[in-house]
């Protein structure tokens, strides 16, 4: 597959993207290539600076150097709100919800930015029920069927996760960039988004951070593994895992999180 | 049609219908308020009534950027001011101005400072944000006593009330009253209806979560510069409307104490609740009113802040957010 699949242009691409911090280079210098229809994992030990690359990509924060291509168009002097109306939409780590706003409205407002209606304070609030249906569509994909009436303050944390999927779905993303979708998460809660991440990714180009090495094995076509900010291994899984330089850069801070959730073991 | 399509349509349909019964209640609620706004000037003083009408749209104005955008304004007294002083100053160098186009003009030039405003500290965050606004508003406070037109340290006298549409003879309070009660109608159920939008959901999500409304695809800084602006034009609504009332315009409504005391009635009344500032500015105008007829008099600063103080250690969200989760617990 590899062959193939690095010729083609990627969806996404950053050459030399490099964020420095007063001195401090948290990300050094970063070529990421990800293409269409992977799953792509970013990983690496605590710090690497994924969650920096995430907030580069998403223009969260600036980048000192570098650039960031999507679909090969620069996209590095756009701003935040502008990346996601391309289609790219990221989650975050903590859960990203409206805490004090039923599940259904979660996803209708982000089902009612097309309409074009958002700054129309005189306009009835009535007005957004005919999304009602696809809202209720979306959280039916996800489980969350019964939910859509709660407010999402009283709803339990791998709901609100499935809740952050769909209403990132209610936008039709043709990329999700997703923020250790799994982190904080029991056993089982692992599972639902798991096979939650596969379905919806279909026809969609997937990068995500995670923590979790045997949910990446799991899912991930390609994986790149940071760590100090800058590249160290690039490949599919069981090339990365067989990687010394990533088997010495996680050994002792990895390990222990990997017995903790009990899967296959470390597998790195 | 499947069984899960079936579904997937019916929840909805019953959660329509239960918004349908709840809005219902709250139709009826109001309308028996306003009754009660209606037949109040016979039971009360009107002036004292006025006061408190002007004061509420005030909080409720103020409210608007604090409860739904999350914004804590400190310089909110200038649009009160602003609108008072235009209005003032022009109903009385043009006698023939009615005084509906004096408060519209009140209400126009806060809305353009609300603007200027707006832009300049919109990008700041929490108590940045705060600080921007209350410099802005101490620079207008000065612009206020230097400027000619405000009548400086004196303020605006004898502003005349004049005739409403050119034939209600708003000298009788009665209908000065009335005029008043419509105005302050009017401005909140424009609060109510913005809150209570597709812009008023935008806004509740950017309250909840900034960062995941901009990854969403919003731009917050348009949206949270449109509440803003709204706010203020609905406080200078009050302050315009406040000066026909007493017929005077004065330094009192630039000053930063106004600015404080205006997040007093709100948080006192509950922030993030359409009724909590109405009650607040209530309270808080009657209090001001019976300790200063009181041997109490000199201490009126002194026991509202005590009452402050108690209100924010013990009933966080106020008395009409604590009754409100009091109603919610007993009654659903």
């Amino acid at each position: 597959m590899c062959a193939d699949d690095v010729q083609k242009a990627p969806v996404l691409e950053t050459r030399g993207l490099t964020k420095e911090f007063r001195g401090f280079t948290a990300v050094d210098d970063v070529n990421l290539q990800v293409q269409e229809g992977h799953i792509h994992a970013l990983i690496g030990p605590n710090g690497a600076g994924k969650t920096t690359v995430f907030n580069l990509l998403t223009k969260f924060l600036s980048p000192t150097r570098g650039e960031i291509l999507y679909r090969g168009k620069s996209i590095t002097s756009m701003k935040s709100n502008e990346i996601a109306r391309l289609g790219l939409v990221r989650s975050f780590q903590i859960s990203a919800v409206f805490a004090h706003m039923t599940a259904l409205e979660n996803v209708r407002v982000a089902l009612q930015r097309p309409l074009g209606t958002s700054f129309h304070f005189w306009k009835s609030e009535s007005s957004l029920d005919h999304l009602n249906d696809r809202a209720m569509a979306l959280l039916e994909e996800v489980g969350l069927g019964e939910y859509a009436d709660t407010l999402t303050v009283e709803m339990p944390y791998g709901r609100k996760r499935a809740l952050e999927v769909a209403t990132t779905l209610a936008l039709d993303p043709t990329m999700m960039l997703l923020d250790e979708p799994t982190q904080g998460m029991g056993a089982e809660d692992v599972d639902r988004i798991v096979a939650l991440i596969k379905r919806v990714s279909k026809g969609r180009t997937v990068l995500m951070v995670e923590h979790n090495l045997s949910v990446v094995s799991r899912l991930c076509d390609r994986i790149t593994v940071l760590a100090r900010g800058a590249v160290l291994a690039e490949g599919d899984y069981d090339n990365v895992s067989r990687n010394p330089l990533v088997r010495e850069a996680y050994m002792g801070s990895d390990a222990a999180e990997e017995d903790g959730t009990g899967k296959e073991g470390a597998a790195v | 049609m499947t069984q899960s399509q079936h579904e997937a349509i019916a929840a909805p349909s019953m959660v329509v219908e239960r918004q349908r019964r709840a809005k219902q209640r709250r139709t009826l609620f109001y309308l028996a308020l306003i009754a009660v706004g209606l037949v109040a000037p016979f039971l009360a003083y009107p002036v004292f009534l006025m006061k408190i009408l002007c004061f509420a749209l005030f909080a409720c104005a103020f409210n608007l950027l604090l409860g739904y955008a999350g914004l804590l304004s400190f310089g909110h007294a200038a649009f009160l001011a602003s609108g008072g002083y235009v209005t003032g100053y022009l109903l009385a160098s043009y006698p023939g101005l009615t005084p509906e186009l004096g408060i519209i003009a009140g209400t126009l030039s806060a809305t353009l400072l609300g603007v200027l405003f707006g832009v300049l500290s919109i990008r700041r965050q929490g108590i940045y944000f705060a600080m921007v606004t209350l410099a802005l508003a101490q620079l207008m406070f000065f612009v206020y006593i230097q400027a000619p037109f405000t009548g400086g340290e004196d303020g605006l006298h004898g502003v005349p009330r004049g005739e409403l549409l050119g034939f209600i003879n708003l000298s009788n309070n009665m209908a000065m009253y009335y005029f008043v009660f419509a105005i302050f109608l009017f401005g909140f159920a424009l609060i109510q209806r913005t809150v209570n939008s597709p812009f008023g959901q935008v806004l509740k999500a950017i309250r909840e979560n900034e960062p995941r409304a901009v990854s969403l695809g919003y731009n917050v800084d348009a949206y949270k510069l449109l509440a803003f602006v709204l706010s203020a034009a609905i406080a200078g609504l009050a302050g315009s409307t406040k000066t026909v009332v007493f017929q005077l315009a004065s330094l009192t409504d630039a000053h930063w104490h106004m600015s404080g005391e205006v997040i007093l009635m709100t948080l006192l009344g509950g922030v993030g609740t359409l009724l909590g500032p109405v009650m607040g500015a209530s309270l808080v105008v009657s209090l001001q009113h019976l300790l200063a007829q009181s041997p109490l008099g000199n201490w009126v600063s002194v026991i509202l802040g005590i009452i402050f103080v108690v209100c924010v250690l013990s009933f966080r969200s106020g008395i009409v957010g604590e009754l409100a989760k009091m109603y919610r617990k007993n009654f659903k």
